[in-house]
């Protein structure tokens, strides 16, 4: 029907108080994310799994504090969806590294 | 000014394309003018291409579907009839960069524009009336989906007459659709059309997913929902997960192309081989967004034509829920000769050959569903029982191709064009045709006339055993695929045999035309006619309403006691229309020309950037934009149909429900 989607069941919106605690705790990550990368302080291979690491959980920190992403049963929908989601971008993530790995050795093409 | 674009891109020395031309331009005015001889024109904007009822949008789809197969069909006889001539001496009818446009054509087509627009045709007219819903949950989203995808078919139709068509195959594989190889802008064409419709899948699977989930009549749980909005809720998850991923596959092969980068290059570090990997993420899913809603299709009409309840529901679910995981698990298996070492190829090959076993259990379901039932022959339990035999060969020789150490001898042969179509042909297309047969009289309130349907069903069966078996043997032979002439005197004759085959599914392509005009012309006949709503004794809610259905579906949305609802509703006695109780008004939403601008000025600036007319693409991105705004801020987007009005519409189908009773 035409207003089910302005019909929120209730589900949070936030407040201008966790807005800004998920804006700090973001523009923080992003900073440490550029430091990591200017400061050099870690190995080539360190730095790139630092970021990755910062930037997961600059995702989650957005989820949560900006889409409202938590345990209520209002939410159980968008959990769901959200760990299959995970899973499945998991799958083509760590599929194409073990091919394009496996390939690039088999073929001697790196 | 016009970029690219110069009079020489104008094929008129091409006299195939020129005759073409001609006869889409006589059609197409002949429909332009019987529409406005009949004064047809308000009628038509109004009621159908500014229409948000999923019922209508959903036979729009299937119209555009069907001039889809008929332009993906000439391009397949015209493949096969160059693939008759071409042998030895005679260099047959087509040179090769016109035969490479069409193939990459037909592949392009009968994917994105015939089969995927029939789905979703389905989906729409079907899915609300089965779970008891009035509209799905964002009609304007569902009318602009359907804009989308119309544009895009405009778009690579325009190709045919300004321009050229990608010669890079369905896929556009790099190095060969880079800039340095294909300088043309047939790619471009490619790119465009499959981004700007995958804008309107990616919609239809959100509004699918949400209207399934939130919009189930009361007393639905997900255990009781038909088995075919259970295909189509998986469906909807995949076109979810992986239609991005070919947004992404493409709008990085645009990157290289349109800025010079080199994601896909062979040279500045690029790798193609990535580009392989990701669209067969997309690619492979895909195939079973196709066939998971003829499986659903199968599973109504051989329970309603057999007269008994679908053998093992919860094993079909299980098994289509199954099948949505695995089917993300097995790309790989489209590249198993790409140079990947044994332990990946001997992972995909399994994970493929497991996706047999949820098929292998829904082919079985369906068949024990027969067993010791009542079955009735009718045309459309003809494409069902077709389609078993069919998709059971189909699906072993994929068992075949799943073994690597055999893909290494078949791949890129005829062998796999054999097994593609086969189960294409077999599962999607015979499963759409038999749901079109199926649900025609619930959409339009006559049913379909079943002469012509068994001869079409005949000739396709057939034609395509003549044009397919012979592609087997041919790629054993070592035919490899996309071969525009050849002088192996072995091959001659099987391609003459596939080429009889391919007459032979054009007639059945008539016979299917003929039997629309048919039922058409005969559809005020008694027998013809469906008063009732209800013509096959089916089991599920869509039957409960009348034919064609009222704009709003259902005046007192059903209460869901059991699984096939319906059914179980007629067995205890129980009227699930709530006939003449005290209708409420009900809330419909508006129509609105809102997704017919976005897909226009969506097709300017597709046209526009394919010929790098900057300022054109700029108009067509700030139509989108204003276009979206303006829908945005507009409050005034629905309505209450009277209460009064509703008990007059549901009084005539009380009326004609006692008259139909009274006749019988």
């Amino acid at each position: 029907m035409a207003d089910a989607h302005t019909d929120h069941s209730g589900a949070s919106h936030g407040s201008v108080g966790s807005y800004l605690t998920g804006f700090v705790i973001s523009v923080l990550l992003t900073v440490a994310a550029f430091g990591v990368v200017m400061a050099h302080s870690f190995s080539p291979s360190g730095t790139i799994a630092a970021i990755a690491i910062l930037a997961a959980v600059q995702i989650v920190v957005h989820l949560v504090f900006f889409l409202h992403m938590n345990t209520s049963s209002e939410q159980r929908w968008n959990v769901m969806a959200f760990v299959f989601t995970v899973l499945t971008v998991f799958v083509l993530i760590v599929g194409t590294l073990f091919i394009m790995h496996d390939t690039s050795i088999n073929m001697m093409s790196r | 000014m016009l970029g690219k674009l110069s009079w020489s891109d104008i094929p008129i020395d091409v006299p195939i394309l020129v005759g073409t031309f001609a006869g889409a331009a006589i059609a197409g005015l002949a429909v332009l003018g019987l529409i406005t001889y009949y004064g047809k024109w308000g009628y038509l904007w109004k009621e159908w291409l500014t229409s948000v009822d999923h019922k209508r949008l959903g036979v729009m789809y299937i119209v555009l579907a069907l001039v889809a197969l008929f332009r993906g069909f000439a391009d397949a006889i015209m493949m096969r009839s160059q693939l008759a001539l071409a042998y030895a001496g005679n260099p047959g009818y087509l040179p090769p960069h016109h035969y490479d446009q069409i193939f990459s054509a037909h592949g392009t087509i009968m994917i994105f524009f015939m089969a995927m627009a029939f789905m979703t045709g389905l989906m729409n007219v079907i899915v609300p009336l089965q779970i008891g819903a009035r509209d799905v949950a964002f009609p304007f989203l569902n009318s602009l989906s359907f804009w989308m995808t119309t544009i895009s078919f405009v778009l690579i139709n325009i190709s045919l007459f300004i321009g050229e068509f990608s010669q890079c195959g369905w896929l556009a594989y790099p190095p060969l659709s880079e800039q340095q190889f294909s300088p043309g802008v047939g790619v471009d064409y490619y790119i465009w059309a499959v981004q700007l419709s995958g804008v309107g899948t990616l919609l239809t699977g959100v509004n699918f997913f949400t209207t399934i989930v939130k919009m189930r009549a009361p007393g639905m749980t997900f255990m009781k929902m038909p088995v075919f909005t259970w295909t189509i809720f998986c469906t909807s998850v995949l076109i979810m997960l992986s239609f991005p991923i070919l947004t992404v596959a493409l709008g990085l092969l645009g990157l290289d192309r349109y800025l010079g980068m080199h994601f896909f290059t062979n040279d500045g570090g690029g790798n193609q081989m990535l580009y392989l990997s990701v669209i067969w993420g997309w690619g492979h899913p895909e195939v079973y967004i196709l066939v998971l809603p003829a499986f659903g299709a199968f599973s109504e009409i051989t329970q309603t034509f057999s007269r008994k309840p679908l053998f093992g529901y919860n094993t079909m679910v299980y098994a289509t829920c199954s099948i949505m995981v695995l089917s993300m698990l097995v790309w790989l298996h489209h590249f198993f000769t790409m140079g990947a070492g044994a332990n990946v190829n001997a992972f995909f090959g399994i994970m493929t050959m497991i996706i047999a076993i949820p098929t292998g259990v829904k082919i079985f379901n369906w068949l024990f569903t027969m067993y010791k039932g009542r079955v009735e022959f009718h045309a459309t339990m003809y494409w069902v029982i077709g389609f078993m035999i069919t998709f059971t060969i189909g699906g072993m020789t994929g068992v075949m191709l799943a073994i690597p150490a055999a893909d290494f001898v078949l791949h890129n042969s005829l062998f796999v064009i054999a097994h593609f179509h086969n189960v294409i042909i077999g599962g999607v297309y015979f499963g759409y045709v038999a749901a079109m047969n199926f649900w025609f009289p619930k959409a339009f309130g006559f049913k379909l006339n079943e002469a012509w349907g068994k001869r079409a069903f005949w000739l396709w069966f057939v034609g395509f055993y003549f044009a397919f078996m012979p592609l087997y043997v041919l790629g054993f032979e070592g035919m490899t695929r996309r071969m525009n002439h050849y002088d192996n005197p072995e091959w001659y004759p099987w391609l003459l045999v596939a080429e009889a085959g391919a007459v032979m599914i054009a007639l059945g392509i008539v016979c299917q035309l003929t039997q629309l005009y048919v039922s058409i012309r005969d559809r005020n006949l008694a027998e013809n006619r469906d008063l009732t709503g209800d013509p096959w004794n089916a089991r599920t809610l869509e039957w409960s309403t009348s034919s064609p259905p009222p704009f709003y579906n259902f005046a007192v949305v059903p209460v869901v006691h059991d699984l096939d609802a319906f059914a179980h509703d007629k067995e205890a006695g129980i009227d699930t229309r709530a006939a003449g109780s005290n209708y409420q008004p009900i809330h419909m939403p508006k129509n609105t020309a809102a997704g017919f601008f976005v897909g226009m000025f969506s097709l300017i600036l597709g046209f526009a950037a394919v010929w790098w007319i900057w300022w054109l693409a700029a108009v067509g991105l700030i139509g989108v934009i204003a276009t979206v705004i303006a829908r945005s801020s507009n409050n005034d987007v629905d309505y209450y149909v009277p209460a009064s009005e509703v008990a007059r519409i549901e009084n005539e189908h009380t009326r004609n429900l006692l008259a139909a009773q009274a006749a019988e």
